[in-house]
């Protein structure tokens, strides 16, 4: 048996699980980072418009703070956020933007002077302060009150990943490419490892250490049309799922981006809305202001992808052979700021449309792009059930993001959980509990069981193809699952997929050598992703409100009285055909900020018994300490400073917030 | 066009749908090198073209309904994570953005020449970028002081901000070292891709190596005097990067250093 021991297994290579292990590694403990890929090629490079950080350098920006992003987040998320979690984040963002800086990242810059932008179709002269000559550059993004969002032209995610990349180099951390994780090592109270696949010659390893972490992204390719990248198939957290032992949360809530290209789904940044692209219709009409006059183009996901299919359901749509579809105009923005600030988006419209974005509209509609659950973890980014085992990034649920996260938060989020959760992970090795103590024994039987498993597809006498199960999982979950849900699509949905889990049970190869065989790779990953779409589709069969990105024709309204809880999906038996769900409750009496209405959406929604109570108690709290400045007055609401590692701990200063010297 | 709220209906994006489809046939070398039996070949397989269609659709229908053992890479299959580099009709590019519409009906496909062959079309580039990344020592050396988190990042020139991130851009798919002259003679050579990324750390003033430092990593046949200046690197770099100006600066830069 081929056992490879570490301090911290860190499962993914993006951009949460580098900064986790580099976390780690600066605390003195060794890190090995599993990667399916070359880890510069994972997903987080597709996040091109930009991360939300409050740095408020430019002039739309100003005012901006963390109490603002605090707000928004909050209220993006339709009140499913843990709000504690959220402000760990707002307040570490701008110091992950500025590691960054320093650490190479070439930021997009503020130049002092007047400058033309769009802004609602007009076009506006905004002058920069000198005082921000040189500073990180913001942009709009949707369902934001202030220009928050920090980039690199539209390439953002690509060059954080690189420069996130070569300082894992740097600080000598070996990332194990074209390697997979089958399952964790654990004994139903410690997770010790995991056993994991080369996806070269076939072996198998027991990878054993003090901390793991999973850090493998989001579950996008459970659906047919996604902007997700093909690996984002939700394997970490059907790693953790099939523990039996730690609960997924919230995997019903579903984000679908305004604008994915017709039809293969690839991303339109939302910096094309945010720098005053519009949305028109086949008439060429914009009709955002028509739903959504506070916010148009720019209300939160959720928001103008349910508008966005209710005006095709309305005959609106252009009609194509790909399907009904509306178009994204950035023509007004003129063929200079397309060149210089949208440059992936021009290219993608010259090789997959052979368009020219600068003359012609892009045809685009709603298409599944984030995934707000995932690993249950506490702030820590630990699992409550399974000590030793963390989660960061989009496979983690902590839960900053609740049932809609907004744009340019998850590119941020991957980094600031990196920052926090690798130090809790080493506080963790650090203590009694990071001790490890486990019987070879159970490393030999759990790699025993995942080669038993390879050798009943690999050898066995199966007849369901593999595709052929992954097809119908995707259109299913495509088909039945998407932006405007119903119990009866939902039901039918979970049928289906109950079906094909069994039919899973029984898949047979056509190619049976081990190695580098993709056939088998997909079998045993199609097992794991129909379990997930199961959570999914279960999760949302259950929730009989809407809240975020989760819309119920039949219970359209959000119902805080009976829905303020956070699901919990659990698969207590491998032979079982759905999950265990449980539920969470949001404590109202701890919010910072109570639930009430967006400020976009749906104004109709049924209030938690106690939120009234809370909302006096709120204002009163924040009157009695007015006086005493804005950080006295989050204090008296909700502190969460201790929650922080103390390295992260304390205020960001900012052109108009200076700190003292 | 610009009006606000209406406009003329648009241009088409979509090319006619009705045109009759072609047949086409991929020529794919096939070889599992971990298989002591296996001899390098080509397999052909037929199918209909359709409208849109990139080497990452056509290679999936051939995996799904032909042979489900054929080996290649995608990631995002749009263009920006490099993983689809291999050479069509002998030229390297990115297979995701090929479409099928501009290239003859006969065509091949090779596995990216220069990296190890993992299998079928897939290479390892990972191991050779990330050996690339050790030996160039790629990440910015700021001289160990830690940066203030909660302060004011330190400012940067627009315009140079915006150079550097021209040069950052690089996806590292290797199609510049596949095309490269040197790299088939010189084993240790580090390609445009390598060159590229001391231009932009030399570029950037976080960093603070000198010529002399750099001198040190390039200043020599496997860096920057291997170059024979064929430069079929800046012809086929997906990112039009500007190769041949780079290694061009870098030259004259190493030779002042080198004196």
């Amino acid at each position: 048996m081929k056992v490879v021991y570490t301090d911290v297994l860190v499962i993914g290579g993006g951009l949460a699980g580098l900064r986790v292990a580099i976390g780690a590694r600066r605390r003195g403990h060794d890190a090995i980072v599993l990667s399916l890929v070359p880890p510069k090629r994972s997903h987080s490079a597709a996040a091109q418009g930009g991360m939300q950080a409050s740095l408020a350098n430019v002039t739309k920006g100003q005012g901006d703070n963390e109490d603002v992003h605090f707000e928004d987040t909050v209220k993006g998320s339709d009140w499913g956020a843990d709000q504690q979690v959220v402000r760990m984040f707002v307040n570490t963002a701008p110091k992950a933007v500025r590691e960054l800086a320093a650490w190479g990242v070439p930021w997009s810059r503020v130049r002092q002077g007047d400058r033309q932008v769009i802004i609602n179709g007009e076009q506006v002269t905004i002058t920069e302060r000198a005082a921000a000559h040189g500073l990180v550059a913001q942009r709009d993004f949707g369902g934001t009150r202030k220009w928050r969002t920090c980039y690199v032209s539209d390439g953002t995610g690509h060059a954080m990943l690189f420069a996130v990349g070569d300082r894992a180099i740097a600080e000598g951390i070996p990332v194990h490419e074209r390697t997979e994780a089958l399952a964790l090592i654990h004994d139903g109270k410690r997770c010790y490892g995991a056993i994991v696949r080369d996806l070269i010659t076939g072996e198998l390893t027991a990878y054993v250490a003090r901390a793991t972490a999973i850090a493998t992204g989001g579950a996008g390719r459970v659906y047919r049309v996604t902007t997700n990248v093909v690996i984002c198939e939700g394997i970490g957290a059907a790693l953790a799922l099939e523990t039996g032992i730690v609960p997924l949360g919230n995997m019903e809530a579903v984000q679908f981006h305004p604008t994915g290209i017709i039809p293969a789904g690839i991303l339109m940044t939302e910096g094309c809305r945010g720098d005053g692209g519009l949305l028109r219709d086949v008439n060429g009409h914009r009709f955002m202001p028509d739903y959504e006059p506070e916010k148009k183009e720019l209300a939160s996901r959720d928001v103008v992808s349910r508008r966005m299919e209710e005006h095709i359901r309305q005959g609106n749509g252009a009609k194509s052979r790909f399907g009904e579809h509306l178009w994204l105009d950035i023509t007004l923005l003129g063929r200079k700021h397309i060149e210089h600030n949208l440059r992936e988006v021009k290219e993608i419209c010259q090789y997959f449309l052979g368009i020219d974005p600068a003359d012609q509209w892009i045809p685009v509609r709603p298409a599944q792009h984030y995934t707000m659950g995932g690993v249950r973890t506490d702030h820590t980014g630990q699992t409550p059930t399974l000590r030793g085992l963390f989660a960061a990034g989009e496979a983690a649920c902590w839960d900053m993001h609740g049932f809609n996260r907004l744009g340019g938060n998850s590119v941020a989020e991957t980094v600031v959980a990196g920052m926090i959760v690798g130090e809790f992970i080493a506080d963790f090795i650090e203590s009694p509990e990071g001790e490890l103590d486990i019987p070879t024994a159970v490393l030999r039987d759990a790699l025993e069981a995942e080669r038993g498993k390879l050798d009943v597809l690999l050898k066995g006498s199966g007849r369901e193809q593999a595709d052929t199960l992954k097809a119908e999982m995707q259109q299913t979950m495509t088909d039945n699952v998407g932006i405007f849900r119903t119990g009866a699509d939902l039901q039918r949905a979970v049928d289906k997929l109950q079906e094909l889990l069994v039919r899973s049970r029984n898949i047979g190869l056509r190619s049976r050598r081990d190695g580098p065989n993709p056939e088998l790779v997909t079998a045993y990953r199609v097992q794991k992703m129909i379990k997930i779409a199961l959570c999914v589709a279960q999760g949302a069969l259950t929730r009989t409100e809407s809240r975020g990105a989760h819309f119920r024709e039949d219970f359209p309204r959000r119902n805080d009285a009976e829905w303020l809880q956070r699901t919990l999906a659990t698969w207590n038996d491998p032979l079982a055909t759905l999950p265990t769900l449980n539920y969470e409750a949001l404590d109202v009496h701890r919010m910072e900020l109570p639930p009430g209405w967006r400020g976009y959406g749906n104004k109709d929604y049924v209030d938690h018994p106690d939120t009234p109570q809370r909302a006096a108690a709120v204002a009163k709290l924040r009157e009695a300490a007015t006086d005493a400045g804005r950080h006295a007055v989050q204090a008296a609401l909700m502190p969460y400073d201790h929650l922080l590692p103390a390295s992260l701990r304390g205020r960001n200063e900012r052109i108009d917030e200076k700190l003292p010297t | 066009m610009n009006s606000v709220t209406d406009s003329a209906p648009p241009r088409a994006a979509n090319p006619p749908a009705d045109a009759p489809q072609r047949m086409l046939h991929f020529h794919v070398l096939r070889h599992d090198p971990q298989d002591p039996v296996s001899i390098p070949h080509f397999d052909v397989f037929e199918l209909e073209e359709a409208p849109g269609m990139t080497l990452f659709i056509a290679l999936n229908v051939i995996r799904e309904q032909l042979d489900p053992s054929l080996a290649f890479d995608f990631v995002c299959r749009a263009g920006i994570c490099g993983s689809c580099g291999m050479v069509v009709n002998g030229r390297p590019g990115l297979a995701c953005r090929t479409l099928t519409q501009d290239l003859p009906a006969e065509i091949s496909l090779a596995p990216l020449p220069a990296f190890e062959l993992i299998a079928d079309l897939s290479v390892n580039t990972g191991k050779w970028m990330r050996g690339m990344s050790e030996r160039l020592e790629t990440w910015v050396h700021s001289l160990g002081q830690e940066v203030d988190l909660a302060r004011l990042e330190a400012r940067m020139d627009p315009e140079l901000a915006d150079r550097i991130y021209e040069l950052d851009r690089c996806i590292e798919c290797g199609c510049c070292v596949a095309a490269c002259g040197t790299a088939r003679m010189r084993e240790d050579f580090m390609g445009a891709v390598g060159l590229n990324k001391i231009a932009r750390f030399a570029l950037d003033p976080r960093d603070h190596r000198n010529d002399e430092d750099f001198y040190e990593l390039v200043g020599n046949d496997d860096g920057v005097f291997g170059c024979m200046t064929l430069l079929g690197c800046h012809d086929v770099c997906p990112k039009q990067l500007p190769l041949q100006t780079q290694i061009a600066f870098l030259r004259r830069k190493m030779v002042k250093a080198g004196l």
